[in-house]
């Protein structure tokens, strides 16, 4: 650049900007929010989306399924006992001629709620209790640990019988809070190794300087960077307890027949399955398509929540 | 680091007091009584009560049933008649023990393998392929896979026997049944952990020095992603060792898994309390172990 070139400037050439008109520094764009980036980036994630979708699906039949054919879940008819799918029983009859499409979907009803709020539910109260007890550490730490471990020791019928008990037995409401109450010891010690292994990272550490409480780094530092790993163990502990229910209606203490579930339904077709398959197939499809989804679903969230694999 | 040991020790001692504190009470809160039969005269149910202790006031069997524990003493089952607990447990746990332990050791070393591939694989195919396999055994719980293994193996290719014990092939379907939820269970937490931590500086420079990516898969990012999964494996020993109901009743194997439930269901007081007792033990020695290891396999966590 030679001085020939050299731009020359005169003052009078600039007017001052009137007061006001400072808009051009303000962001235009929207702010986003932590879960508005989380929804963006769960967005791209195509197999997530659809298997949304067909959780949303899942969720319509669940709810409008049974009234969509004349039949009830509950009543016999031994003039079409173990019929196979026809055009007046769409997913057929079992031993006791109950319409199966009826009892498929009203017995979705039942595995999806707890399937979804008997695993979020304990998950939050084993997140808050190993979180604290990971970070905090010491005496408390011990202590809460050492109650967990009497609390996983004790067989969990012993507590299932007894809530019930005080609870009243037979309905989804009381199965929700009961394995909620009995299940969220696991998640809490793996919370608990998941927050010892991050708590000395830089960025606790940083938080710490800058004086954020215990509870804020808890809740806002530690606990976000366990999600990832954890929604995988949410997502896996689902089809356990769809299963678990069966196995607890098969003692007497889930939800009392006729009311069905996809656990018991499976159970009892299992027990005939060479010889009606159908019975076992479609809610065993049911549940594979429900599971596939919710673990596509945790998939995209994890991606989503961790900012790590974030690109 | 003898002190460390017998401290801990103590507290395991503490843990399993108060554990056998709370079932015993928690127990006698069920509401029921073994001995109520519309068949036999009252004054034998009395007799049967008085036998068993329970006729006195609950602190005194409280601590009539502490002072045999220490004695090594578990009493007489109510519902196996004239058997002890301590013989039951003898006869049942080594079945479920074998049966389980042999499960879980093909199902880490497969579940561990396969989120490995999958880390590596990220997106693609055999990620994907191992992934659905994965979702699969999760989603098919023994109650499912059990008949389903059986009709295909044992009924129409008749390579395996399709119930009972004693043979090594009698083992492999229920030791399958029992397994798969913790392959697929390794598997996808495996996959997530050693995701993870791919973009940690230290793997960044393990690459950057240019070790080959074996070594650094193996050395650095395999022990480091063992972290999240060990808590659990102390856990997942001792229930697997116990053995399980379902899989144990599908396959008539003589284990100790339906005690657990038929000593709950019968009210079977001391059978109740000694499994309890006998798994708190366990439980509390496999914590132990897992705590210990813990610390060896991450520094960052050594107890200090």
């Amino acid at each position: 650049m030679n001085e020939s070139e050299k731009m020359i400037f005169d003052a009078n050439a600039f007017d001052p900007l009137p007061e006001g008109s400072l808009e051009q520094d303000q962001i235009v764009r929207k702010k986003t929010s932590y879960w508005g980036d989380v929804w963006r980036t769960f967005k791209k994630n195509k197999p997530a989306v659809i298997s949304l979708w067909v959780m949303g699906l899942m969720v319509f039949f669940v709810v409008f399924g049974p009234m969509m054919n004349e039949f009830n879940y509950y009543s016999n008819d031994y003039s079409c006992t173990n019929q196979t799918p026809n055009m007046v029983h769409w997913f057929g009859t079992d031993n006791l001629g109950r319409d199966l499409w009826t009892r498929v979907w009203e017995g979705g009803r039942i595995s999806l709620l707890i399937a979804i709020f008997a695993t979020l539910i304990p998950e939050a109260i084993g997140m808050t209790i190993g979180g604290i007890s990971g970070y905090i550490g010491g005496k408390l730490d011990m202590f809460i640990m050492r109650v967990i471990d009497v609390l996983m020791g004790i067989p969990s019928l012993i507590y299932m019988i007894l809530l019930m008990i005080v609870l009243g037995k037979g309905n989804a409401m009381t199965l929700v809070i009961a394995i909620s109450i009995t299940g969220w010891m696991g998640s809490a010690r793996s919370t608990r190794g998941l927050v010892l292994q991050l708590k000395t990272r830089e960025f606790v550490v940083a938080s710490e300087t800058l004086g954020a409480s215990p509870a804020w780094i808890i809740a806002k530092r530690l606990i976000p960077n366990t999600l990832g790993i954890r929604v995988v163990g949410i997502t896996m502990s689902m089809p356990g307890v769809i299963f678990y229910e069966a196995f607890l209606s098969y003692i007497g203490l889930g939800v009392t027949p006729p009311s069905p579930s996809w656990g018991q339904l499976i159970k009892s077709a299992g027990e005939v399955f060479r010889y009606y398959p159908y019975q076992f197939i479609i809610p065993c499809v049911c549940v594979s398509i429900t599971m596939l989804c919710l673990n596509l679903i945790g998939d995209g969230l994890r991606d989503a929540l961790d900012p790590k694999l974030r690109s | 680091m003898l002190k460390y040991i017998s401290k801990k020790v103590l507290i395991a001692l503490a843990t399993v007091f108060v554990l056998a504190t709370a079932t015993f009470f928690l127990v006698k809160l069920i509401p029921g009584d073994p001995f109520l039969n519309d068949k036999i005269p009252v004054a034998v149910q009395d007799k049967q009560r008085a036998f068993y202790g329970l006729d006195k006031p609950l602190p005194q069997q409280y601590l009539t049933y502490m002072g045999n524990l220490l004695k090594g003493e578990l009493g007489y089952s109510i519902k196996k008649t004239g058997r002890t607990v301590v013989d039951i447990i003898a006869e049942a746990f080594p079945v479920s023990a074998k049966l389980g332990l042999t499960s879980l050791v093909f199902a880490e070393l497969i579940g561990l393998t396969f989120g490995i591939l999958c880390a590596q694989f990220r997106g693609k195919f055999p990620d994907y392929f191992l992934m659905v396999l994965a979702v699969l055994g999760i989603a098919l719980p023994s109650m499912v896979l059990g008949p389903i293994l059986r009709l295909i193996l044992g009924v129409k290719l008749r390579i395996l026997p399709v119930t009972g014990w004693g043979d090594w092939d009698q083992m492999i379907m229920p030791a399958i049944v029992l397994g798969l939820g913790t392959i697929a269970g390794n598997t996808r937490s495996m996959r997530a952990s050693m995701l993870a931590i791919t973009t940690q500086d230290y793997i960044k420079t393990a690459r950057a020095k240019g070790l080959p990516p074996i070594k650094v898969i193996l050395k650095h990012q395999f022990k480091n992603s063992l972290v999240p999964i060990i808590p659990n494996l102390g856990v997942q020993i001792a229930s697997v060792m116990m053995g399980s109901f379902v899989v144990e009743s599908m396959f008539l194997i003589p284990g100790l898994g339906r005690y657990f439930v038929d000593s709950i269901t019968n009210l079977d007081y001391p059978l109740i309390m000694g499994l309890t007792v006998f798994y708190g033990v366990f439980l509390v020695t496999m914590n132990l172990l897992v705590d210990v290891l813990y610390g060896l396999i991450d520094p960052r966590i050594r107890v200090k």
